[in-house]
């Protein structure tokens, strides 16, 4: 057993690591938990649970991490957790995603109206892909993270993750081709 | 609008390169403050404390007497924590539950159904 000056030392060092990485995160977990639920409220609480689970598991985390990034850990909890949340309240996302942008960003100009239109259908488009599919496009474009970070929170080959990333934006691509054409006069 | 190769055009108007749109509509969403505060806060003292409280104590100190007031009162602190924590999260959604509730007695029904929900939550965050 470590003697206890070194074991304070370590549950210190452990602590400040993980407030670094819930400062570096917090914004991706919660963007991630946001756009997996579609709406704040629950967002707030799978952000909540995952950082309090993380946090439960950090020391082993930060161990088997070898230095690489512990973001895709962190987005897996997140994963995990809004699968057991869908699975226990045996319910798919209902609320529509539309007011991201209102927080996110602000749109003055009414020339832009058309282009939130496309916005929008673009986010009920990816609303209507399979789980898989819509988690790699949100970790994509609202995280930024890459293939390899993308595979490692998914737990699949970074080819795996390559094709279902492609795959998830034609799908895209032809859903809201076909939405669009669909209300075409 | 300008032509690009990835651009794709849908009816009579031209959607921009998708991943562009993607970029866009999935944009990050800023965490709000008061969740920062409840999280810090929770991260900062009620995990934290009544772990560091328990771990620091060696099981040998244990058969002292002396030394059983720290892992009670950490085990107290903790568990009034955690009940204050319940109350609050059942209460948040209150609101909620008025909205969907049908009689007062649907109403009652959900209420304690939130309170099991959200102690069976902060028991499995403390264990």
């Amino acid at each position: 057993m470590a003697a206890p000056d070194s074991t304070g030392a370590e549950k210190a060092r452990l602590d400040d690591a993980f407030s670094e990485l819930y400062k570096a995160h917090l914004r991706d977990v919660y963007s991630y938990s946001y756009y997996r639920v579609g709406n704040h409220h629950d967002a707030e609480d799978l952000t909540e649970q995952t950082f309090l689970q993380a946090y439960r598991h950090f020391a082993r985390a930060q161990r088997e991490s070898d230095g690489r990034p512990l973001r895709p850990w962190l987005i897996r909890i997140a994963h995990n957790l809004a699968a057991n949340y869908y699975r226990d309240r045996s319910r798919k996302p209902q609320t529509p995603i539309d007011d991201a942008g209102e927080i996110s960003a602000v749109h003055t100009t009414e020339a832009i109206v058309e282009d939130r239109d496309d916005l929008k259908r673009i986010l009920e488009g990816v609303q209507q892909l399979p789980d898989d599919r819509r988690e790699a496009l949100i970790m994509r474009f609202a995280l930024g993270m890459d293939n390899r970070e993308i595979a490692r929170a998914l737990g699949r080959t970074d080819g795996a993750t390559k094709v279902l990333l492609h795959r998830a934006i034609r799908q895209l691509e032809q859903t809201v081709k076909q939405a669009e054409g669909a209300t075409e006069p | 609008m300008s032509e690009h190769p990835d651009d794709f055009v849908v009816g009579h108007r031209q959607f921009a390169d998708i991943e562009t749109l993607l970029r866009r509509a999935l944009s990050p969403v800023e965490p709000p403050k008061e969740l920062e505060a409840r999280l810090e806060a929770r991260l900062g003292s009620l995990v934290d404390m009544a772990a560091e409280e328990l771990d620091a104590l060696e099981i040998s100190a244990m058969r002292d007497p002396r030394n059983w007031a720290r892992p009670v009162v950490a085990v107290a602190v903790g568990s009034t924590a955690a009940v204050g924590l319940v109350l609050v999260r059942t209460q948040r959604r209150r609101h909620k539950r008025r909205r969907e509730a049908d009689s007062t007695v649907d109403l009652v029904g959900r209420t304690l159904r939130d309170l099991g929900r959200e102690a069976r939550r902060v028991a499995d965050d403390l264990l």
